[in-house]
């Protein structure tokens, strides 16, 4: 008999969500979908608003990585002015930009997958959390927190506020930085750079253990888009896009972001509200890639900081090409985190940052600009149109989760194929499941704009689509 | 003049006749809350905040246009009329889409100062979440009606300060809106002269510098007084 079974909701994730699992007349895992289930519908909101207004409001797309957003805002909006910001003010974005990469990191490594990790995929639900962490772990967890907390307080020295600061502006940003948060943010530096290189070691300590879940959640091959500067390295704020593929062969090369529609679009499902972004040349859904920090990863040739230096040439010789396990997300988010702490404090170091010009004004000079950087999860897009006097008429949001929302659906499909036995179902089975998405660290909240058509729980459902079995955990 | 003696709050207190209590009571530290009055320019009882009750009379009266009285009992700050005041911020945000967090004003508004003051923690009444335009054809300046609580003071400084009378207001009911001229888009007036007066005095973030993002218009009042000041007194006051 075939049946459906649904997780639903999907924890320990931003966003909300379910996974559909259908299982064919033999009692086989059949296919596996990723529903999400929420809708924000930002790119409808902002219509008819000033463009000015555009880094606050689309600070609030996420309370996770709102840095990210103002950013890519600020810089489209940049791009509508025809201005370059102040040295200063670059400084400033490219220093949040790494805060946030940092902050949103530590919630998904140390709060939302270190309890699979440390406590193990079968351990008991009421305890594979962080309080189950906090009891076994207190000194490790402690540390993910105070990582964390550091992203945060940098973005609350420059930005006014931990959540949504209200900072970026086209142009520039609001308010040079003074030297006392400068001198604060200083004080995090060498105990951010030992919690990193604790949390590294323990995890791949324990990727012997977890050689099951590393071939299984995830494990295909794909294309990977990433920025890299102008000698291949890591980039987070300007650079150019370049493509692998599986093998590490460049794809493409030096395309300019400002033109991501040229090479990337967009087919919607009418089963879940997120869109699904692939490269162009290869049609859909041929031509699936991924984002964020095991792309970025593949596609830079290093990282520019020592330590990150060191961790990236170790784990770039995991594969002959580029590192296709999904797994592989959270050794590459660890080692982006010690990279961004290394660059923080760089940053830190130059005169420059705390410059006083920090806007530069302009009445608009342009109807239409892209602005883009590296969120956390991957590559971000905002393109704006307006009218001659600034009036918002359309915003297009290429967001990092629906850029690897085709990887995310094959994870979730490879993890079930392999972990799920519908005739005995465990709940440690379908935290397989999940975890395969939590390796993506999926932000729902920020994916989820265009009007679209659907919703995420895992459902066991025969051929005729009837369900079967569900599984919730509300 | 002569000059009146009356009760607000229990305090005796006296002012001049052809006073409002709204004005007296201010005078003496009372602050009665308000929306739609500001110094200098004259008063039109629009927002209904500042209403008070006065002993003998069955109706609660808007103090901005009630004189004093001899022998006058006023009681400004009573359970009455906190529940009335409340509600009547709460209906004000409800009517259209006052979205503080992401509002050029957020910080520097007196509607939101009122609702903090007020309590309004919540909003009781379903919002209508109107479709409105924002009118960006200005040079300088943008008008946002979802931000707009038809309080006129834009109407009035333009109208007595200025002498222009760019603005008004058109159309009743839910459907009243400020027009520039004759509805014609503010960039496209014959009569504006730029001076940004209405931007200063308007209480909310519905008029407001263009370029500037959210949270960042702060409005400067003081120069209503100024101007005011100079022209009546021929004193020139900062």
């Amino acid at each position: 008999m075939a049946e459906r079974i649904v997780i639903h909701p999907v924890t320990r994730i931003e966003g909300h969500a379910k996974i559909s699992i259908y299982v064919d007349a033999a009692g086989e895992v059949e296919s596996a979908q990723f529903h999400v289930t929420e809708f924000r519908g930002f790119e409808k909101i902002c219509e008819g608003r000033p463009f000015h207004e555009m880094p606050g409001l689309m600070s609030r797309v996420c309370g996770i990585c709102p840095v990210s957003h103002v950013i890519a805002s600020s810089k489209a909006g940049d791009g509508l002015l025809g201005v370059d910001p102040p040295p200063a003010a670059v400084l400033q974005r490219r220093l949040l930009n790494y805060a946030q990469v940092l902050q949103s990191h530590a919630l998904s490594f140390f709060h939302l997958s270190s309890p699979d990790l440390l406590l193990g995929l079968d351990s008991p639900p009421e305890k594979r959390n962080m309080f189950g962490l906090v009891e076994r772990e207190p000194d490790f967890i402690r540390r993910g927190i105070r990582l964390r907390q550091f992203g945060q307080r940098v973005i609350e020295l420059a930005g006014g506020k931990r959540v949504h600061p209200v900072w970026g502006t086209p142009g520039g940003v609001l308010h040079p930085l003074t030297r006392e948060a400068r001198d604060e943010m200083a004080g995090w530096i060498t105990e951010s750079i030992e919690s990193l290189q604790i949390a590294l070691g323990r995890l791949k300590s324990l990727l012997d253990s977890l050689q099951e879940e590393i071939r299984h959640l995830g494990n295909f091959p794909s294309l990977f888009l990433g920025t890299v500067n102008h000698d291949g390295g890591l980039e987070y704020y300007d650079g150019l896009i370049r493509i692998v593929d599986s093998e590490g062969n460049v794809v493409a090369d030096r395309l300019d972001p400002r033109r991501y529609y040229t090479f990337i679009e967009e087919a919607s499902e009418e089963w879940t509200f997120v869109k699904f972004a692939y490269y162009k040349p290869l049609g859909y859904p041929g031509g699936k890639y991924r984002v964020g920090p095991l792309a970025r990863l593949n596609v830079a040739q290093h990282a520019g900081t020592p330590l990150a230096d060191r961790e990236m040439r170790e784990f770039k010789q995991r594969s002959r090409g580029a590192v296709c396990e999904s797994f592989h997300y959270h050794l590459a988010r660890l080692i982006e985190m010690l990279h961004s702490v290394e660059r923080i404090e760089e940053l830190l170091n130059d005169p420059e940052l705390l410059g006083e010009d920090v806007r530069a004004r302009a009445l608009p000079n342009r109807r239409e600009a892209i602005g883009s950087c590296e969120a956390p999860r991957g590559t971000l897009f905002h393109h704006y149109t307006v009218d001659r006097d600034g009036t918002m008429r359309k915003a297009n949001l290429l967001i990092a989760t629906g850029q690897n929302n085709q990887a995310m659906n094959m994870a979730v499909e490879q993890a079930a194929r392999r972990f799920v036995r519908p005739g005995h179902l465990t709940e440690g089975m379908l935290n397989r499941v999940e975890a395969a998405i939590r390796c993506f660290d999926p932000c729902l909240s920020c994916s989820t704009h265009a009007i679209g058509r659907m919703p995420l729980v895992i459902e066991l459902r025969d051929k005729s689509g009837r369900v079967l079995d569900r599984i919730t955990r509300s | 003049m002569s000059v009146k003696t009356l009760q607000i709050d229990g305090k005796m207190i006296t002012g001049s006749d052809g006073d409002s209590i709204f004005t007296v009571a201010w005078e003496h530290g009372i602050h009665i809350p308000r929306l739609c009055h500001i110094g200098g320019i004259s008063d039109v009882g629009a927002c209904r905040l500042c209403l008070v009750e006065v002993e003998g009379q069955r109706r609660l009266q808007a103090s901005c246009l009630t004189p004093v009285q001899e022998g006058m009992v006023v009681h400004t700050d009573t359970e009455r009329l906190r529940a009335q005041r409340k509600l009547i911020v709460e209906l004000l945000m409800a009517e259209r889409n006052h979205v503080c967090a992401v509002c050029v004003a957020n910080g520097a508004c007196e509607l939101q100062d009122l609702a903090m003051r007020l309590g309004v923690d919540h909003v009781r009444v379903r919002y209508r979440f109107p479709s409105l335009p924002v009118d960006l054809t200005h040079e300088r300046f943008g008008m946002d009606h979802n931000r707009c609580i038809l309080c006129t003071r834009c109407v009035r400084v333009c109208d007595e300060v200025e002498g222009a009378h760019t603005w008004d207001v058109a159309g009743r009911g839910a459907g009243c809106r400020v027009i520039t001229d004759m509805g014609q888009p503010w960039g496209q007036s014959d009569t504006c002269t730029s001076c940004g007066k209405c931007v200063q005095v308007c209480p909310t973030g519905a008029l407001f510098s263009k370029g500037k993002t959210v949270a960042e218009m702060e409005k400067d009042r003081g120069f209503l007084k100024y101007i005011v000041t100079a022209r009546e007194k021929g004193q020139w006051i900062g």
